[in-house]
């Protein structure tokens, strides 16, 4: 388990007495790009909350970047990318800097201050993302996705190993989704960030993923994406043009 | 009465600084609070200071250990807050109003048992910054220190907090402890800004400079700042205008943050269609 960027053992786990996810075994290695897909409610967005710390599963294992998640204390090695603020307030009074500067804070210890290498790589991610020119700008006034271009650059400005972005371009319109998720593949490609991208749009996991783990409470399918389009799973869930919908590659 | 003349009284002195400490305490928290939808939670630890300040009555303290007493209780009710809201699985509004009206009822039942409303429970209700003791704005000063100090400890963390809790926890800030942290440092402010403008009036003072200051400012920091300046600037103005037309200082305070709040929102609306 140790190699692998994110590793995940029997875990079971979810809300007041339901059961969102039995028995979810699969690991990621480093450098990967991983695209999580399932119907509504399979617990892809679980798994994710699980990942991350925010929910806490009744049994298994997980590994983030070698180490045991319950004594994982490196923050500012992973970034995430929600699908939108969870309360968002578009009379916030933050700046563009000012949200990207909280990406920091993950590789803080108490009491957590900012300095000048905290500047820079603000700076350096807003110039990398072509962001530099709104740094003044209040998040509320931008589009959703300018906004969303924000909230990734929040997520890499401590150039994380692994990226973790839960449905991220739901509310983008397809121009602004594409040029999204080109950043994305670029960033793994270039930078050999680990990605895992969960959505419901097979057809950009097929286009960007190198891996694919279809869940349904359960994992269907984990392995590498041109496999999953010869097996009997991708025939199974997506009948026989699955084939042409799913796995043809643009 | 020129300004002077005013200034020379010992107990305008007194008011007018420990009016200014109070407001920055409260305008700060309140951009928290207000952003965090908390706002209510003023008036809710305000009731509880109400029984609080009953319950003090009850055994004839002298107001300077009356500040001093009520205090544990406030921070114990502004904790139950927060656990009756995480344990009882209720909405944070639901769980102020529970604790707010067990405030007022056990401050209405101690009233009763000592005799009635009497004029040191309407001058807590309502009150009287024009008649701080020395003893009781060096009590300001060092909660003013203590609050200001925890808020600029936490304020990256506070701030993250507020921005989103769900990313707050994925860069491993424990929010738990920055959410009773803030409750906390609320509840001393709610403590001491009762003497400036009364358990009736504190929430207004916590919300309105902070929501006029969100009606301009352009980044989190501005906002803080403006709402400090806005908070002691109306502060001073309500005092004054109060001494000298003879009218009841918290409401006055109040409404002069109200028409400074209408000033802002105005100007917000012109430079929009600008």
């Amino acid at each position: 388990m140790n190699g692998a960027a994110l590793a995940i053992r029997n875990l079971r786990a979810g809300y007041h007495g339901s059961e969102a996810l039995r028995d979810v075994t699969f690991s990621v290695s480093r450098g990967d790009y991983l695209g999580i897909c399932g119907p509504n409610g399979s617990g892809k967005s679980t798994l994710v909350k699980v990942i991350l710390g925010l929910v806490t599963p009744q049994s298994g294992e997980i590994s983030l970047l070698g180490t045991p998640r319950d004594s994982f204390k490196e923050w500012r090695r992973i970034g995430y990318l929600p699908q939108g603020l969870q309360f968002f307030n578009p009379h916030f009074p933050a700046t563009v800097d000012e949200v990207i500067r909280l990406g920091r804070l993950s590789g803080k210890s108490f009491p957590r201050r900012f300095g000048r290498e905290d500047t820079l790589a603000v700076e350096r991610t807003m110039d990398w993302m072509g962001i530099g020119h709104i740094r003044g700008r209040m998040i509320g006034e931008l589009s959703g996705g300018l906004r969303q271009r924000v909230l990734l650059a929040r997520a890499l400005v401590n150039e994380p190993e692994l990226l973790v972005l839960d449905e991220p371009t739901t509310a983008l319109d397809p121009e602004t989704r594409e040029s999204f998720y080109k950043l994305i593949y670029e960033m793994n490609r270039e930078r050999g960030t680990t990605v895992l991208l969960v959505t419901h749009d097979t057809a950009t996991i097929g286009k960007y993923a190198t891996h694919l783990l279809y869940l349904d409470k359960k994992v269907i399918f984990c392995g590498d994406f041109d496999d999953f389009c010869n097996s009997s799973e991708m025939t199974g869930l997506f009948g026989e043009h699955g084939q042409h919908l799913v796995c043809h590659r643009h | 009465m020129n300004i002077t003349e005013m200034l020379s009284f010992g107990f305008m002195q007194r008011a007018l600084v420990g009016g200014s400490l109070i407001a920055i305490l409260c305008s700060v928290l309140g951009v928290f609070l207000v952003l965090r939808r908390l706002s209510l939670i003023g008036d809710g630890l305000s009731h509880v200071t109400f029984g609080s300040v009953a319950l003090a009555l009850l055994f004839r303290l002298h107001s300077f250990y009356m500040t001093l007493a009520i205090i544990p209780l406030v921070l114990a009710s502004s904790l139950g807050i927060l656990k009756l809201a995480e344990r009882a699985r209720i909405y944070g509004d639901a769980a102020i109003g529970i604790v707010s009206a067990l405030g007022v009822a056990t401050g209405v039942m101690l009233a009763s048992m000592a005799g009635g409303f009497n004029i040191d429970l309407f001058s807590y209700l309502f009150g009287n910054i024009l008649s701080i003791s020395s003893s009781e704005l060096a009590i300001a000063a060092v909660l003013f220190v203590i609050v200001i100090s925890g808020v600029a400890i936490f304020y990256n963390d506070l701030f993250a907090s507020t921005f989103d809790e769900e990313l707050a926890k994925t860069s491993g800030i424990d929010t738990g402890r920055i959410n009773a942290i803030l409750v906390l440092l609320t509840a001393l402010t709610v403590v001491l800004a009762m003497k400036v403008v009364g358990i009736m009036l504190i929430s207004a003072l916590l919300i309105l400079p902070a929501v006029t200051a969100l009606q301009l400012s352009k980044g989190f920091r501005t906002a803080i700042i403006s709402s400090a300046f806005i908070g002691v600037c109306t502060v001073v103005v309500g005092i004054s205008v109060s001494f000298v037309m003879n009218l009841p200082t918290g409401a006055t305070i109040v409404l002069v943050n109200f028409v400074t709040f209408l000033c802002a929102f105005a100007a917000r609306t012109l430079l929009r269609r600008r």
